[in-house]
């Protein structure tokens, strides 16, 4: 597996992490109502659509490189 | 004499030897951080209720530690590209920025090492009353930091009191607890933000136990230590390699580019590892 294909893997998971962090400060934000709690779900959210932007723009860029 | 399969691709495999070697390398560390991370759960699953520390761990340092993680191996990966379309300035600007993501990293868990070294569980023989948010309870378990001396002291424990002939310290108690639950920890959390600690003064005599948040306070910071050290010393080596490829070994990109942008990518093979593993050590240490 080359670079390219690990960078799609882990791009991938940390964009879960991010959206899977939004949702759970969005908890807590809904729990406690603390203002901080609010902005880090909408931060990590826009993190997490950044990242799948971003790896669109990779794939688009590096089309020529191997998987392998 | 030449070692073969340095650059071009060996006819069995269909990729470089050492595209093999690091890919073995990291099936071996694999089963390394998967040994942990498994006892960790079954340790964790085995606890009984309210003894596994929850809570503790700093969340915006943490998520800031993430996304320069991420950041880095977004850099590493364009620094490779960079070398793929023969720009090499490009390359050392990116592998710079990954160098120092890295030291940002180390430095910042350096910064909240030193703040777990001072920070306190004091087990009483008898009760004090303190604040959980708004309510205040009678416990024995109290969480907090030394003040001695108008310092806040690293690594005291019941011995330390003992061996320094400390009759008595103050300690400014935190009006929470991991015993609680999550969403009543999180409660008191939120209701006590800003407000002044209840400061206590402790008699040695009435000390049953004490420890700062190193691994032996409990099961947990001993997890806790052991994975996000062994992880640190990951970010260490790779950073190491890193640099070095991008410092003295940087001389083969004259004598034989294609070998260098492996030797590239194989060390950007294990720095994306290295990351992904925080992107699972991150909210399993931090938030579950």
């Amino acid at each position: 597996m080359s670079l390219k294909a690990f960078h799609v893997i882990f791009i991938t998971a940390a964009s879960v992490l991010a959206f899977w962090f939004a949702a759970w400060m969005w908890k807590a934000y809904q729990a406690e109502g603390g203002r901080g709690d609010l902005y880090y779900a909408i931060g990590s959210l826009a993190v997490g659509v950044g990242l799948l932007v971003y790896e669109g723009f990779f794939l688009k860029k590096l089309k020529k490189v191997s998987y392998l | 004499m030449d070692i073969p399969y340095t650059s071009k691709p060996r006819p069995d495999t269909g990729i470089y030897n050492a595209k093999v070697g690091i890919w073995l390398f990291l099936a071996s560390e694999v089963m390394l951080f998967g040994a942990l991370f498994s006892a960790y759960i079954l340790l964790r699953v085995g606890a009984p209720e309210g003894t596994w520390v929850h809570g503790m761990l700093n969340i915006p340092i943490g998520t800031f530690n993430t996304f320069v993680l991420i950041t880095s191996s977004v850099t590493v990966v364009l620094g490779w590209a960079a070398l793929q379309l023969g720009n090499f300035q490009k390359y050392k600007f990116y592998q710079a920025i990954t160098i120092l993501c890295a030291l940002g990293f180390m430095g910042i868990k350096s910064f909240e090492y030193a703040d777990k070294f001072k920070h306190y569980e004091v087990w009483l023989k008898n009760p004090v009353t303190v604040m959980h948010g708004d309510k205040e309870v009678q416990t024995n378990r109290v969480l907090g930091h030394i003040e001695y001396d108008g310092k806040h002291p690293y690594f005291w424990n019941t011995r330390t009191l003992r061996e320094k002939g400390i009759e008595g310290f103050k300690f400014e108690a935190d009006p929470y607890h991991y015993t609680l639950s999550p969403k009543e920890l999180a409660h008191a959390k939120s209701v006590s933000k800003g407000k002044p600690h209840v400061v206590l003064d402790i008699k040695t005599a009435d000390v049953e136990r004490l420890s700062a948040f190193v691994p032996s306070h409990s099961t947990y910071f001993a997890v806790y230590f052991t994975l996000t050290a062994l992880h640190g010393l990951h970010v260490l080596g790779g950073a190491l390699v890193i640099f070095y490829i991008w410092g003295p070994g940087a001389k083969m990109w004259k004598s034989d580019p294609l070998r260098y942008t492996n030797r590239v990518e194989v060390s950007g093979l294990f720095w994306h590892f290295v990351d992904l593993v925080w992107i699972f050590l991150f909210p399993i240490i931090y938030l579950l």
